[in-house]
């Protein structure tokens, strides 16, 4: 008994999620015409129209191009500082390391639009507006803090013989960092890299106040949609749709993982 | 785990520290410097003083927008906290559907904000939305775009659809965590279902739900994108969090000072919360580790 009636909570509450997107989906396939005159529960007038669209015309889909540079950049940037700084809160204690790690959470939680503004200027005033590595170096704000407190909570499952070990074998810092222990916590780099990917692909605060035409984002470029016909909800629903491909495909991998990543490395 | 004092690890720190300085520390002075100056252009800056923060301070629009915000960050934890333990209390336990739920759960946390956004701005609306559709044919007047109450429940609604499932799987992964040996000496001492809960499975969770609370509340704090997108502030302002407000000021009217006091204390009270949580969470940590 207790078995179907947790059944229906699941089967109800994941209708809830998934009907939105359904609906997203459902318009995409659609004509504009069919949009805005009729009401259809699925496509009458199935149409790939609207991918057509965007897959042949530059001021779209560059806007995923620019959206996977940047978010590229962003990954390898962030995780490039954040190993070895994630193992020196793992394994040592050293002057102020509490409030240092104290002050990387305030970055997570910093609101993006107090940094708007200074950024677009910070950024102009090097030179380096509308370029895709300043949206790569804005997203650090809150990246790299993920990035050092999820590898942070991996790598205190390692036990710390391992290292101990490896020094009485020869190993040098360096050879032992990347040939033993990266290895050994590979799931979490994986996990961490993950997490910096998303949340670079689903900002668009920071990506649409640093970019006007070389480095836009998708993000920014759904935001103007109103053609002169009025709103091109197809080609909008469409360009949606394509948005969460990159995150439904690697949901699968990372999906024992996913509660520890959000939890920042502490479950 | 033993840690070793070793003033050296900031060698391997240096890096992050460099890199946060940058996109942190140098665009917080160009905020405080804005906020004590005022300038009429030309990279003429002069002194103001503490007027900026008095004009914010005593202005009824922040007092509105932040009123707004807070009542609308409570709503959001008291509907999404409850919400997602009762989820994860239900979640399969292992085999092939707890895979099954746990992907599909996790689908709204990796969609972009603004497309969010979008996907509720295509539901909800009456001409072509499913919702909106549907509530018009049931005879109830719904319409986000004009009635500030309907745009406040479309907007609440949207984060629990794209938020509790990260408080679910916070509690999942608690729940997982806790040993079979206690549910068998809960049967054998013949407790209740709610005694489970209130005294094995709560005190478990404690941690999660505590990493669940401030991750929602910050979030929520300074939700931008969705409601931006869903109903760009209105009607009127009735939607206008915080942030919204700061981006329209700042990025919109170009009002520098005033944006800028006001940025500061934002900051500063994000900072005072996320304080607060982090005492607790590291209290607690200890705590377990005794």
């Amino acid at each position: 008994m207790r078995i179907r009636s947790s059944a229906i909570v699941m089967t109800v509450y994941l209708m809830f999620l998934l009907i939105p997107i359904y609906w997203l989906i459902n318009m995409s396939l659609k004509t504009n015409t069919e949009i805005t005159s009729t009401f259809t529960l699925w496509p009458q007038n199935f149409t790939l129209q609207n991918y057509v669209t965007i897959l042949t015309d530059p001021s779209w889909y560059m806007g995923y191009v620019n959206s996977l540079i940047y978010v590229t950049m962003n990954v390898v940037i962030s995780l490039t500082v954040a190993l070895p700084a994630a193992y020196a809160f793992s394994r040592y204690n050293f002057m102020g390391d509490k409030h240092l790690f104290f002050w990387l959470l305030t970055n997570r939680m910093a609101p993006p639009a107090v940094f708007a503004l200074p950024f677009f200027q910070l950024y102009s005033s090097v030179g380096l507006f509308d370029t895709h590595i300043a949206i790569a170096l804005a997203h650090c704000l809150f990246n790299v803090p993920l990035a050092v407190w999820i590898l942070e909570g991996f790598m205190r499952g390692v036990p710390k013989e391992i290292d101990e070990t490896a020094y009485i074998d020869g190993y040098s810092f360096g050879r032992f960092f990347v040939r033993i222990f990266m290895p050994l916590i590979a799931s979490g780099i994986g996990v961490a890299a993950f997490f910096c990917f998303m949340f670079s692909w689903v900002e668009l605060l920071l990506s649409r106040t640093l970019a006007t035409v070389n480095a836009k984002s998708i993000a920014a470029t759904m935001t103007r949609t109103v053609s002169a016909s009025g709103m091109d909800w197809g080609v909008l629903a469409a360009a949606g749709v394509l948005t969460l491909v990159p995150g439904a495909l690697v949901i699968y991998f990372v999906r024992n993982y996913i509660a520890k990543g959000f939890a920042l490395g502490r479950v | 785990m033993e840690k070793t004092q070793n003033n050296k690890a900031w060698f391997l720190v240096l890096p992050v520290l460099v890199l946060v300085a940058f996109s942190a520390i140098l665009p917080l002075m160009t905020v405080v410097n804005y906020a004590f100056n005022d300038t009429f252009g030309n990279n003429e800056f002069f002194w103001a003083g503490l007027d900026w923060f008095e004009d914010q301070i005593t202005s009824d629009r922040l007092h509105d927008a932040l009123g707004r915000q807070i009542l609308f960050s409570l709503i959001i934890l008291a509907i999404e906290v409850p919400l997602g333990i009762f989820i994860a209390l239900n979640m399969p336990k292992s085999g092939f559907w707890a895979s099954f739920c746990l992907v599909l759960m996790a689908l709204p946390l990796l969609i972009p904000f603004n497309v969010v956004g979008t996907i509720w701005q295509i539901f909800g609306r009456v001409d072509i939305g499913l919702l909106g559709h549907t509530l018009a044919a049931l005879g109830i007047d719904y319409n986000y775009t004009n009635d500030p109450l309907d745009a406040w429940i479309t907007v609440v609604i949207m984060d629990v659809w794209h938020w509790t499932s990260l408080v679910a799987l916070l509690c999942y992964a608690g729940l997982q965590s806790i040993p079979q040996a206690y549910y068998q000496a809960a049967k054998i001492d013949q407790a209740t279902r709610w005694s489970v809960f209130r005294y094995i499975e709560l005190p478990k969770m404690k941690g999660v739900l505590l990493i669940a609370v401030l991750l929602r509340f910050m979030d929520s704090f300074m939700i931008y994108t969705e409601p931006f997108v869903l109903t760009g502030g209105g009607p009127g302002n009735s939607t206008t969090f915080l942030s919204i407000d700061l981006a329209k000021m700042a990025t919109g009217q170009f009002d520098l000072g005033p944006a800028a006091a006001f940025s500061i204390m934002y900051f500063l009270v994000i900072l005072l919360i996320s304080w607060v949580f982090y005492t607790a969470m590291t209290n607690l940590d200890r705590e377990e580790n005794r």
